[in-house]
């Protein structure tokens, strides 16, 4: 089994259903995104793109990123996505690093992406399409191609389980983002998972919030596809407004929601809810970060009918546990939600600093192995290796770097992280890349950046900077500075200066100290 | 750029003092940019509108949150002036 193989059933079953909608916009049937995508893969083998080979793609949320997805899987390649928002140092770098073979890229991002693939010696075959919306850029760029020399049809691939069908790149703890690997029996393990849990139906109408770097956006893609049901794109540009977001949801008549816990809180909070009717939601889903309880409950008495599940797992396992929230949310409850249960395809443990299992009820860090884990990062094999624990007999756990315990009910509640990650906006953030960033200043002599839990931010994260001539840096120097380099979530929400930072009896950054300053 | 205009010395004192506490007022102009380097977050921008809101007496669409009228103050105070 493989992963495009969703699409070529559901374009035999349900050819005439509508398989990509983009919210208040065009859309396209299945057998339509079918045909799309074969063109798409012929033009690629034609560039060169081959089976095991990588395509990366920097296209906004479109039924054009959707059908290049498809095409670069139809090729047997792996496809990379990179964030359209974030800045084109950041993109080149990723795209150089797992070496693709080609691009397909929006014509506006294809001259700052070019010069900063050339500064890493990168010279990848690039499709560049006039923009994005409606598939009609993708369809134009091939009839141009197709005009100067026509290519011939051919197969699809048909990769084996462990070929790769994407990488995913998340924040890396030395300043230079890392590259999760994603092979065809990870994500159809997972896929089978949805499909058997929230078992669609081709009424069902999808959200599509994440955006496609995202892993959220693994469930979106592929659990409608299972049954002809309906994807329903949201953009970036509609993507952080709570208002606009759910004016859509009750205009497109989704079914199926999934976002970040942050999305789903600015809606409760600003979205309006009660202006408007939502009979056909009937799953609202959430990952990547925890939510606040003040906030579910809120959402939950706006919205009192669909079915709620706390969905938790890194990008190396995508979903492993999850838990149904009962409702209504009680109101003496102000602790987040347990993570839930183990999901059945895959097993856990929990061990403590020294790779032991701990007995029920003991906190410790939560190791997870199965069909939907990852086998490491990219052209990174000493981190690959520390990722994994042998726990008793090989094969070996993931180890999220997550501090779980046990209820005596058997569902595992979530504590905090062993390592300087967080999640904002549902996004990991490592606080070290964060650093790294700022090192590269001029006028920046020392850094230490900090979090810490904010009601209204989820995590307020903290720039503690000594600059090299004493004094301060203007703020909006900074993050203009910062936001050439490093996406928008990773930005620091407050900066501070001091002549020294602290420092511990062993002359290392005093990270508590600068917590304790807040 | 017109340093006398009201509304513009309005909404940059309002974004200096809720959004950038203790920056130079002059390193705050009319085409820097506000919301691709992160000065309003999300929930930055929805204060944002509440205030024009309030302040302006005018009423800014879904449609309208986003870089193309609110990244600069340049773009705001344009925005602001088409709906009065």
């Amino acid at each position: 089994m493989f992963l495009h193989r969703y699409l070529g059933k559901a374009a035999r079953r349900w050819p005439d259903n509508v398989a990509v909608e983009e919210a208040g916009g065009s859309s396209i049937s299945y057998r339509e995104l079918d045909l799309l995508s074969d063109r798409l893969r012929d033009r690629l083998v034609h560039m060169g793109v081959r089976r095991g080979d990588r395509l990366g793609f920097w296209i906004r949320k479109s039924i054009d990123a959707v059908a290049t997805i498809l095409g670069a899987l139809k090729a047997g390649a792996a496809y990379v996505p990179v964030d359209p928002t974030a800045p084109p140092a950041r993109n080149g770098y990723i795209l150089a690093d797992c070496a693709v073979a080609a691009a397909v890229v929006e014509s506006r991002f294809k001259d700052s992406l070019l010069a900063e693939l050339a500064t890493h010696g990168a010279r990848p075959r690039v499709l560049v399409i006039g923009g994005s919306g409606g598939g009609v850029h993708l369809r134009a760029a091939l009839d141009e191609e197709d005009r100067l020399a026509a290519v011939p049809a051919v197969e699809t691939a048909e990769p084996s389980p462990d070929d790769l069908a994407y990488i995913l790149y998340t924040s890396g703890s030395t300043g230079k983002p890392k590259g999760v690997v994603l092979t065809h029996r990870n994500a159809v393990s997972f896929v089978e998972w949805c499909a058997e849990t929230f078992a669609p139906s081709s009424g069902d109408r999808f959200s599509s919030h994440a955006p496609f770097h995202f892993d959220l956006s693994i469930l979106d893609i592929y659990t409608p596809m299972t049954r002809g049901a309906t994807l329903v794109l949201f953009g970036e540009e509609v993507g952080k407004n709570p208002r606009e977001l759910a004016k859509l949801i009750a205009d497109t008549g989704i079914s199926v929601w999934y976002s970040a816990p942050s999305t789903l809180s600015l809606i409760a909070q600003f979205g309006q809810i009660e202006r408007r009717s939502y009979p056909r939601l009937r799953l609202v889903l959430f990952a990547g970060e925890v939510f606040p309880a003040t906030h579910l409950r809120s959402l939950v008495k706006q919205w009192p009918h669909p079915r709620y599940f706390n969905l938790y797992g890194p990008t190396e396992t995508n979903v492993c546990t999850w838990y149904e929230v009962p409702t209504p949310v009680a109101e003496e409850c102000t602790e987040p939600m347990p993570i839930g249960r183990t999901c059945p395809h895959l097993e856990s443990v929990v061990v403590d600093v020294d790779g032991r299992p701990v007995p029920k009820g003991t906190e410790g860090e939560l190791c997870v192995r199965g069909a939907n884990v990852t086998s490491g990062y990219w052209n990174l094999p000493a981190l690959s290796g520390n990722a994994f624990i042998a726990v008793g007999e090989p094969p070996t756990y993931y180890r999220t770097g997550d501090i779980v315990v046990e209820q005596p009910d058997g569902n595992l509640r979530y504590l905090g992280r062993r390592d300087r990650m967080i999640k904002k906006r549902g996004f990991r953030v490592e606080l070290g890349e964060i650093e790294a960033c700022l090192y590269r200043h001029p006028e920046v002599r020392e850094v230490a950046v900090t979090a810490l839990p904010d009601e209204r931010l989820g995590m307020k994260v903290h720039a503690h900077i000594a600059c090299r001539h004493g004094g301060k840096l203007s703020l909006i120097e900074l993050k203009s500075f910062c936001s050439e380099r490093i996406p928008t979530y990773m930005i620091p929400d407050v900066f501070s200066f001091h002549a020294t930072l602290p420092k511990t009896s062993t002359d290392k950054t005093d990270y508590q100290a600068l917590k304790a300053m807040g | 750029m017109s340093q006398q205009n009201p509304a513009m010395e309005a909404v940059k004192s309002y974004i200096l003092e809720e959004f950038l506490q203790g920056e130079d007022a002059s390193e705050l102009t009319a085409s820097t940019p506000l919301m691709s380097t992160g000065i309003l977050d999300s929930i930055a921008t929805l204060k944002l509108i509440m205030f024009l809101e309030d302040e302006f007496g005018v009423q800014i669409e879904a449609h309208e949150v986003g870089e193309e009228h609110l990244n600069t103050l340049d773009a705001i105070c344009r925005l602001i002036e088409s709906k009065r």
